[in-house]
């Protein structure tokens, strides 16, 4: 579905994703992790086309640096970390814009439009919440809303960046289970960054470590979280402070 | 559709108002049997009254119509492209820019053979595109994520440092001072049945193309990230809309001059109207835009009669207040 083979990504003189190859098909979630400054935001929007970069990105087999914009977001979504909506539109209408790339120039012409807004609006839980003001949502509905308009855009692959890193439990385990939920079905896959490795191993089928730029490795989720692997990336003991952190503090019923 | 009819009414009337009412009143009932007639082309010579009405106050009307739907749509434009709630040809130096294009089209006695009206609306449009390209370039270059307070900042300064040129060229003007001192103030007096259908022209064109664009600006509200992720050719919907809200800008500044805030103003009052989809919002700011600044017009023509006001100053005493209530809203909405 997503083959991307060599791509490097530079800020002037600074190389910031260094050749990086690696292939996402259907079933898969691959979990892109990393320490901080390691490229994988910047891996990301490098395969969005939102920043310029070298190498090839392969989506259903067409180069996407032939695919237009509108052609590229019926096959790929992508939900971004922060959002700042700047007016009062209302969820439903958040949601709509969605299917932006299935509505011709001229023609508002959408027949599967209205099934595909409610259907998305029901998996994000906001059903009842089409009629709200964006504005005055909480940092993870509004994330849900736009989760939800990436789904309306009815494609096969997501791209999430860091979908979760700045909201509570709750909302964090409802984003990852409306992702794995939406995952079910067969054909798709979804590759996200994510900081948090206790949720990139849970919920991850496979893994792409990053190290300055760099791939350090990739695969199988259980092929790549290893000791060797993790300890090498982070630079330090990642599986004893694991194990330090996870305590079995919960398993003591009484509390 | 209620609520467009009542636009369409509340314009027609407005109009009406506007025309009947001056230095010399004309009674409504009286007004409209004129235009009537006008509209019929029946022979009203002889008669006063309607030479005032449909040689002097009726171009008038409907070019202070048309300058004020254009602001305003261009407004509502680029208050959803930049996804900020400030954005006004005035607030980011765009009118200054067209102003000093105006002036020196003047100046160097730039005219286009057969189209009096277009060698000052070229330059003014030049100038216009070329200071919304220099606001964003620096406001990018200072702060890539162009936030909402540097972008107005960076215009606040263009809008001074055109103010200074201006303010330099009409020292050195001589004789031709008094009509370059018009483009600093803003007014429609002269206007003819020639600068209304220029105006219709750029309206008619720009306007539509705006219009078209209704989707894309509502995907701009959301972010500019969020509408490439959605499929929006980011950078040729930016560059067509910037190219119709300056030729728009250029053209309304070179017949009527500077006419600040009513892209301000207008749009946040449709938008609690209308709701802030841009299919709707664009269409009521239109009509509101032209009948807002057709009652200015007939403030800036009967409050002190016989003097007449610029029509620029009306605005920007109304502008000035909205301005500083919108600010104020913003920074609450913020905290």
């Amino acid at each position: 579905m997503l083959r991307v083979e060599g791509v490097s990504v530079s800020y002037r003189d600074f190389e910031a994703v260094h050749d990086i190859s690696f292939e996402v098909s259907g079933g898969q979630w691959l979990m892109l992790a990393g320490p901080n400054g390691a490229g994988k935001s910047t891996l990301l929007k490098a395969i969005a086309k939102v920043l310029r970069y070298q190498g090839k990105v392969y989506l259903d087999g067409m180069d996407t640096a032939r695919l237009k914009t509108k052609e590229m977001a019926r096959r790929m979504g992508v939900l971004h970390q922060h959002h700042t909506p700047g007016y009062p539109y209302t969820v439903e209408q958040l949601v709509g814009l969605g299917r932006y790339a299935h509505q011709s120039f001229l023609s508002h012409a959408d027949p599967d439009g209205r099934r595909m807004v409610d259907e998305a609006l029901a998996l994000c839980g906001l059903s009842g919440l089409r009629r709200q003001n964006v504005l005055t949502l909480s940092g993870g509905e509004l994330q849900r809303a736009f989760l939800a308009q990436v789904f309306a855009q009815g494609t096969r692959l997501l791209l999430l960046d860091e979908p979760a890193s700045h909201l509570d439990l709750a909302y964090q385990r409802l984003i990852f289970d409306t992702v794995r939920d939406w995952l079910q079905t067969p054909g798709r896959a979804v590759m996200s960054v994510v900081h948090d490795l206790q949720l990139a191993r849970r919920y991850g089928t496979h893994a792409l470590f990053m190290k300055q730029g760099r791939s350090v490795a990739f695969g199988a989720r259980d092929s790549v979280f290893t000791r060797k692997n993790l300890q090498a990336v982070w630079d330090m003991k990642v599986g004893d402070w694991f194990i330090w952190l996870n305590e079995p503090w919960l398993m003591d019923k009484k509390g | 559709m209620w609520r467009g009819a009542g636009l369409l009414a509340l314009v027609m009337l407005t109009g009406l108002v506007c025309v009947a009412l001056g230095s010399v009143p004309i009674p409504l009932d009286k007004t409209a049997s004129i235009l009537w007639d006008g509209v019929l082309g029946r022979d009203l010579t002889g008669n006063t009254q309607a030479v005032i009405i449909l040689t002097v106050r009726l171009p008038r009307v409907i070019s202070v119509f048309l300058v004020g739907a254009a602001l305003s749509l261009c407004g509502a434009a680029m208050q959803g492209l930049l996804r900020n709630p400030l954005a006004d040809g005035a607030t980011l130096g765009v009118s200054s820019g067209a102003s000093l294009g105006a002036m020196l089209a003047i100046l160097m006695g730039i005219q286009l053979p057969m189209l009096p009206l277009a060698g000052t609306a070229v330059l003014s449009v030049i100038f216009a595109f070329l200071s919304l390209l220099l606001v964003l370039f620096l406001a990018f270059a200072l702060d890539r994520s162009l936030a909402t307070n540097t972008i107005i900042l960076i215009g606040v300064i263009l809008t001074m440092f055109m103010g200074s040129l201006m303010s330099l060229l009409i020292s050195f003007s001589g004789p031709r001072l008094r009509s370059l001192t018009f483009w600093t103030l803003g007014s429609l007096s002269g206007a003819g049945y020639a600068e209304a259908l220029f105006l219709l022209l750029a309206l008619a064109v720009c306007g539509l193309v705006l219009l078209a664009h209704a989707r894309e600006l509502d995907a701009f509200a959301m972010g500019e990230e969020n509408a490439r992720a959605i499929g929006v050719s980011v950078r040729r919907v930016k560059l067509t809309v910037m190219a119709a809200v300056s030729v728009l800008i250029g053209v309304c500044v070179s017949i009527g001059g500077s006419i600040g805030f009513v892209g301000l103003v207008i749009p946040h009052i449709s938008r609690l109207i209308m709701g802030p989809a841009h299919k709707r919002l664009l269409i009521t700011s239109l009509l509101l835009g032209g009948v807002f600044l057709m009652l200015c017009d007939l403030a800036a023509r009967t409050l002190l009669s016989p003097v007449e006001l610029p029509l620029g100053v009306v605005t920007s005493l109304i502008g000035a207040v909205f301005f500083m209530f919108i600010l104020a809203n913003t920074r609450r909405r913020a905290a």
